[in-house]
């Protein structure tokens, strides 16, 4: 019986219209990105990548000492850090800071890590209103569905999908012009900022050694969260940490290319503490909420340890294949694409999603243009071995495990190879034209069922092989 | 257990760590600084950065450039001693000198364009730094649907590199810090690029 992931697969693929749309919007995503790290544009691009990733590791493998250095800075810029080890403990932190300020409207930025941990479902309940702030994510609140791309949340969304939602729900004359709903937008949200007791915001990194916060983005919406309200809640995963500041000449260079074909984005905010002496305008209070919800049992698997490094580019989604058929709302949790086939797993449990690690192809497309290096594919075999070894026993089947045995012997044999090959040809006839076999007999049906198996050749490689070259190939000495 | 002390407690057992353990030190930070001459930099400021920049001989030249493009709009201009020098906070259009905030906001979010000055500006990627403080208030740069930068010559820096060499730590400087590439931009619907979502929808450097 179908999965709920598999039949969500089905769904997907059978909908054209959004093939269409994550096949254009992702190739533009990728070209520019190939266009902005180009060796004649940025050829110190793969030292970016190694700085980049040793930084990282360095941070998690002392990331004690860099979190109590990064509290004890915030605390001296008149700061406060709230440590929530869970989902429960962070929403309650938030809901509670909320209360203590008789906040009624929070606008948000856009943020992973409270996408994560439901933050709006929780404020909701508390009669806080949370408004997202990001057009893409303010468009995917009125849906009440969750992001589809990382980068891009509404990317599957078409501009008379938009227009729809923007008449149906703020009921406003009906548009399709990008331009006239931006404005839209724009207006509404101006008006959420400038009333908002609260804003919230993500962090695309956190530096230790300044006890700041930075944010990246496009729209100025998180400059806005960030400064109008009087009270800033800052919530980011414990993994953001970078040392010092400096280091963001090596981060700034990788993130926006990687995200958006950006050499830089329109802001980049760095945050330190509430407003300072001689402002008049600007948080009064500034919190930073550090979250573990699972991250410290990712650091104690030093095997896996990097798929922390992430830092969110969305990059490895727009070049995987699995991904660009199925689409965001396929992946089961938070974090959608290659990242989220090896996070998902590790930050809820292996038992809970065994088979996002098996949703690849193991092309090698999103370790490649990954900005800080995380072997993804590497971490996909892992994940695979340890929730093939994690399988209760009775859900073994004894068979599988000799069958591949068996299929490794004949696959470094080439002499036994060519003559199961031989063995074959009883089994699969040739049958010309575009026979595929599109059902396999028995247990193999399970491979067929999502592949078709192709036609015997006529004649196989090795017998034209040595019928071009005349040569025999020598099996190695045992 | 409360939260701080289990988070460090995982955090040290995941990684073999005890507390108060040093570390080995850090590689200092990978900055790598171009030679440009001062008109390579400004040239390459003109190229890189998303908005418009204008070249000014003298504070004259650039009071006008700034009045000009701040002409029949409400402006705000932000306390900064750079445009007090060049004479752009005494246009008769232009309000100035705020001590309350919501005067600040109202006035930020009626007015048509609003001028700051930039600390610095940087060639490679083309942006502007605004530190906020008592002589840039963050809204002024942000709210209107015009924002002017007003930039000495010399504070034009070749890269992120040097500004990380000049200013490593923003923190030190400012409680906020933005680095500015250009107007605000979305493309959210369709991947179509819209500008001025929530920030300005054009942005003019003036260097002097």
């Amino acid at each position: 019986m179908a999965t709920a992931f598999q039949q969500q697969i089905h769904v997907a693929l059978s909908d054209l219209k959004l093939q269409r749309t994550i096949q254009s919007a992702t190739a533009r995503f990728g070209e520019k990105r190939r266009e902005v790290i180009s060796p004649d544009v940025l050829p110190e691009y793969q030292e970016l990548r190694d700085h980049a990733s040793r930084l990282k590791k360095h941070t998690l493998d002392h990331l004690d000492y860099y979190l109590e250095m990064l509290e004890a800075r915030v605390q001296e810029r008149g700061g406060h850090v709230v440590w929530c080890s869970d989902a429960a403990a962070a929403v309650e932190a938030v809901v509670a800071i909320a209360r203590e300020h008789g906040v009624k409207l929070a606008v948000k930025s856009k943020s992973m890590v409270t996408e994560e941990i439901h933050l709006n479902e929780a404020l909701e309940r508390n009669n806080i209103e949370p408004v997202e702030t990001d057009l893409g994510e303010y468009i995917q609140q009125l849906a009440r569905e969750r992001p589809f791309h990382i980068v891009a949340p509404a990317l599957h969304k078409s501009r008379a999908d938009v227009a729809d939602l923007f008449v149906d729900k703020l009921g406003v004359e009906r548009t399709e012009e990008p331009e006239e709903l931006t404005q839209i937008a724009r207006l509404i949200l101006r008006e959420k900022f400038l009333s908002a007791d609260m804003g919230i915001s993500g962090a695309n990194f956190v530096v230790a050694e300044s006890g700041a916060v930075v944010l990246v983005e496009n729209e100025g919406n998180i400059r806005m969260t960030t400064s109008a309200p009087r009270v800033h809640v800052a919530v980011t995963g414990i993994e953001k940490l970078i040392p010092r500041a400096a280091d963001l000449a090596v981060f700034l260079k990788l993130l926006g290319r990687s995200g958006s074909g950006q050499p830089i984005t329109s802001y980049t905010s760095f945050l330190s503490g509430p407003r300072r002496e001689g402002e008049i305008n600007g948080p009064d209070e500034f919190y930073l909420l550090l979250v573990d919800n699972g991250r410290t049992k990712v650091l104690a698997d030093a095997e896996k340890r990097e798929t922390l490094h992430c830092i969110r580019c969305g990059a490895c989604s727009n070049v995987c294949p699995v991904y660009r058929r199925i689409g965001g709302h396929t992946y089961p949790g938070t974090y959608s694409g290659p990242i989220g086939a090896i996070l998902t797993p590790q930050f809820a449990g292996l038992g809970h999603e065994p088979e996002l690690p098996f949703a690849s192809s193991l092309c090698g497309a999103c370790g490649e243009v990954c900005p800080v290096k995380i072997d993804i594919p590497r971490m996909l075999l892992a994940l695979r071995r340890d929730i093939k070894r994690g399988e209760a026993r009775e859900k073994r089947w004894p068979i599988e495990k000799l069958a591949f045995q068996g299929w490794s012997w004949v696959m470094r044999h080439p002499w036994v190879f060519e003559r199961a090959g031989l063995l074959a040809q009883v089994f699969l006839p040739p049958q010309g034209g575009d026979a595929w076999i599109r059902k396999g007999p028995g247990p193999l049906q399970a491979w067929t069922a999502t592949r078709d198996f192709p036609p015997r050749a006529p004649r196989s490689f090795r017998r034209l092989w040595r019928e071009r070259t005349g040569k025999f190939y020598k099996e190695p000495a045992a | 257990m409360p939260n701080r002390d289990r988070i460090l407690s995982r955090v040290r057992s995941a990684l073999g760590r005890s507390s108060g353990q040093a570390i080995p030190a850090l590689p200092p930070p990978r900055l790598v600084i171009p030679t440009w001459s001062s008109e390579e930099r400004i040239r390459r400021l003109q190229e890189n950065f998303r908005g418009e920049t204008f070249v000014a001989v003298d504070s004259d030249e650039a009071r006008d450039f700034v009045a000009s493009k701040a002409q029949g709009l409400a402006a705000v201009a932000s306390n900064s001693s750079v445009l007090r020098d060049i004479g752009v906070s005494g246009l008769p259009n232009v309000q100035s000198g705020f001590v309350n905030r919501d005067e600040l906001r109202s006035a930020c979010i009626a007015a048509g364009v609003g001028i700051s000055s930039a600390s610095y500006a940087i060639a490679d990627p083309g942006a502007l730094v605004v530190l906020a403080g008592a002589e840039e208030e963050r809204l002024i740069s942000l709210a209107p649907p015009r924002h002017i930068a007003v930039v000495p010559a010399d504070r034009v820096l070749t890269s992120l590199d040097e500004f990380f060499t000049v200013v490593p730590d923003p923190a030190l400087e400012s409680s906020s810090m933005v680095l500015i590439g250009g107007p605000s931009r979305t493309g959210d619907i369709e991947m179509t690029l819209t500008l001025g979502v929530h920030g300005p929808r054009e942005v003019y450097v003036v260097i002097v």
